[in-house]
């Protein structure tokens, strides 16, 4: 047998040199920058600088808008990614089990992805506005009361419901590709045996979709954490006031409005920890459990 | 937006090359500012004259978005050594600039040293002493300078048999009830810190914080949880829950629209909001000065500035800062301030610029821009020059949370500002102490 090998030892680490360095220069860098700084205190210019240990910890969990944050990034990432999954996951199976006009529909339903985020949540928000919103006059017309920004159920329902909006799409399309795979002779030898397709559906395409459904689910927590900034800087226009704010958004009011750099380092590196328990999560426990083949 | 700015920054610097080669010894000076849509229009228009007036210096505006977007944006152009010569910064920012020491120069000194004449008595007293520091050296030169008045739809007024209101006494009994007997919403107001809360503290002329209302430097302790603003406060809610003053929520915007449309009566906003309601109201309208409590003095004082400043960045060479002192000297000027408070609504900052104003016969065609400059240059007390106070930003954010829970009902008065009392001097302590005091 054949052994190709490189002539020097040094030669794969130099192919990887460019990989490597953004790497380290976009991501561990600024990383550790944020774990120094986080065991400091700091002014904006950075002309004083004092070591604090675990001060910047200490106040921040001291703090009651801290903890009312931390609990509504709890509530507001397991209804994001709860919905969205959910609604997508609908939309993808009924989209398959339509046979006329069947890649119409697809398409259309595709389609939504092509909007560019920013834009997708500029009109979400619209649609709540207090003065010109047709959904807010909606609801009005109920008698809910609906005031974007006044009321803080009203924003933070605006908020979720902007941000399960906007991230259907991507999850239709890898549902749809996920219900794809799945063997049409399964299907139809699960038609013959069983004659419910609600039956059908949690006994055997459910569990097939389950590596599909796995990946989503991590992404869409991701998403709710991180990704949904945007759509929360749009509905707030700039000022917070009595609206509620996911951890990712604090620490942006509290480092760049605010000048506070120990304080927003000591956020994000809480951050990062969560991101890590989530990492080792999906790895030991869910994937071992989910059934790929 | 910003793509926008890179463009024409881009421009800015393509064309700068080709005319600057000519003159070889042209200084060329940035300038990063706030100033969107119109505002940035003219001060476009300001930097075109001053680039026009002479041939030695060449100043370059660029928009970097909000107050705060700007001064982040300066900040890390500092640590990375690249600050603009010029920044304008905020009202609640300046602790931060002039709290970290060796970032700017004291527009005072810079002035003096390339020998631009300046007496800080020129400027109307509202504005003397606001971005100085414990000394009275003025170090941020006052740019867009406005403060909260009251404005007030004439035809409502008219409607329902009332004069706008001098006293909240006068409000709540007799103006509030008749407006909204005629079919208004009697009162919206768009900043409740900026309003409601540091300009109620210098209309009564009380003690916003000590150490001289943080001038002095150390940890200054906010005087928030005291009776008179409680008052006040416990006030405003029992306006909203009898419809005498509606509030749209924390934006500035959401709480003008429904003045400009009509359906409120009165409008408590900034005097440099003057250009936007005169474009946006289909109605006559005028202004009138912030109303005071009765109950708490008989002398109402004038109030705290609100706005922006610009800051000389250090780190420049000798040119360069001269260049800045001569576009200061150009700046202040009668002319440009006269030009500035035209176009935008913000005050004069001068005496000189007053007086040319009142000259020219502006105020006799428009009233309503001459009440803000009025309002600033009523006597003044002991604590009506201003305050100087860290994280500010921050304790904004708060008192903004607190207020919004008290409207919801969600905490009581009382509670609400025990709440901002406890935090808001935790957040002067954490600032002093990242200050190195």
């Amino acid at each position: 047998m054949n052994k190709s090998q490189f002539r020097s030892p040094l030669y794969p680490y130099l192919l990887l040199l460019p990989q490597l360095s953004i790497v380290v220069i976009f991501f561990y860098w600024p990383a550790a920058e944020a774990i120094r700084s986080s065991f400091y205190l700091e002014d904006p210019f950075g002309f004083s600088s004092t070591f604090v240990g675990f001060d910047n910890f200490e106040d921040m969990v001291s703090r009651s808008d801290y903890v009312a944050s931390a609990r509504f990034t709890i509530i507001f990432s397991v209804l994001v990614t709860f919905f969205s999954l959910a609604a997508a996951l609908l939309l993808a199976v009924t989209a398959d089990r339509v046979i006329k006009g069947a890649s119409t529909y697809k398409t259309l339903l595709m389609w939504v992805y092509a909007i560019a985020p920013p834009v997708a949540g500029l009109i979400g928000i619209m649609l709540f506005d207090n003065l010109v919103g047709p959904i807010a006059e909606f609801f009005r017309s109920f008698g809910w009361d609906f005031k974007l920004g006044v009321n803080r159920f009203d924003t933070a329902f605006a908020m979720i419901t902007v941000s399960i909006w906007k991230q259907i799409p991507v999850n239709f399309i890898f549902f749809l590709s996920g219900l794809q795979g799945i063997p049409k002779s399964v299907q139809e030898a699960a038609a013959i045996d069983c004659a419910s397709s609600t039956r059908r559906f949690w006994t055997i395409t459910f569990p097939l979709l389950a590596p599909t459904g796995f990946f989503l689910l991590i992404i869409n927590i991701t998403y709710s954490l991180f990704d949904t900034f945007g759509v929360i800087d749009v509905v707030l226009k700039g000022e917070p006031g009595n609206n509620p704010v996911t951890l990712v958004y604090k620490v942006f009011l509290d480092g760049f409005r605010g000048g506070d750099l120990g304080g927003s380092s000591a956020q994000s590196v809480i951050l990062m920890v969560l991101v890590l328990i989530l990492t080792v999560f999906q790895f030991r426990l869910i994937e071992r459990r989910v059934h790929y083949n | 937006m910003s793509i926008r700015n890179y463009i024409v920054g881009a421009m800015a610097t393509a064309m700068s090359v080709t005319t600057a080669l000519p003159a070889l010894a042209q200084t060329e000076i940035t300038w990063w500012h706030a100033m969107g849509g119109q505002l940035g229009e003219t001060v476009n228009e300001i930097a075109e004259k001053f680039n026009a007036s002479q041939s030695d210096y060449k100043i370059t505006p660029v928009f970097k978005g909000t107050y705060e977007e700007t001064m982040t944006a300066g900040i890390a152009a500092f640590r990375g050594g690249e600050q603009p010569n010029v920044i304008q910064v905020f009202d609640a920012g300046a602790a931060t600039l002039i709290g970290a020491k060796g970032a700017v120069i004291p527009a005072q000194t810079l002035m003096k040293d390339n020998g631009v004449p300046f007496d800080i008595n020129d400027y109307i007293s509202g504005v003397r002493y606001f971005y100085a520091d414990t000394d009275g050296t003025m170090i941020g030169m006052p740019f867009n300078s406005s403060t909260p008045i009251m404005y007030y739809n004439e035809d409502a007024l008219k409607k329902a048999g009332v004069t706008p209101p001098k006293t909240w006494e006068e409000f709540q009994s007799v103006t509030a009830p008749k407006l909204k007997a005629a079919g208004y919403v009697p009162l919206s107001q768009s900043h409740l810190p900026w309003i409601f809360t540091e300009n109620f503290y210098s209309r009564h002329n009380l003690e916003f914080a000590t150490m001289d209302n943080g001038y002095e430097s150390g940890t200054p302790v906010m005087l928030l949880n005291q009776d008179p603003i409680k008052g006040h406060f416990a006030a405003v809610k029992e306006w909203l829950d009898n419809d005498l003053f509606a509030w749209y929520g924390t934006g500035w915007t959401d709480n003008q629209k429904p003045f400009n449309e009509g359906q409120v009566a009165m409008w408590l906003g900034s005097s440099g909001s003057f250009g936007g309601v005169k474009s946006a109201a289909k109605f006559p309208f005028n202004a009138t000065y912030l109303p005071y409590w009765e109950s708490l003095t008989k002398d109402p004082t004038q109030t705290f500035i609100g706005g922006a400043a610009l800051f000389a960045m250090a780190g420049h060479s000798e040119d360069e800062n001269k260049a800045v002192a001569e576009f200061f000297r150009f700046l202040t000027s009668p002319e440009v301030q006269y030009f500035w408070h035209k176009e935008t609504g913000y005050v004069p900052i001068t005496t000189a610029a007053y007086d040319l104003a009142k000259k020219d016969g502006y105020y006799k065609e428009t009233p309503q821009a001459e009440v803000g400059i009025k309002q600033l240059s009523l006597p003044g007390g002991d604590w009506t020059k201003g305050y100087r106070l860290g994280f500010y930003v921050q304790i904004r954010d708060v008192m903004n949370r607190e207020y919004g829970k008290i409207f919801a009902g969600e905490k009581t008065v009382d509670e609400a500002f025990e709440t901002i009392e406890i935090e808001s001097n935790k957040l002067l302590e954490r600032f002093a102490r990242s200050m190195g005091n």
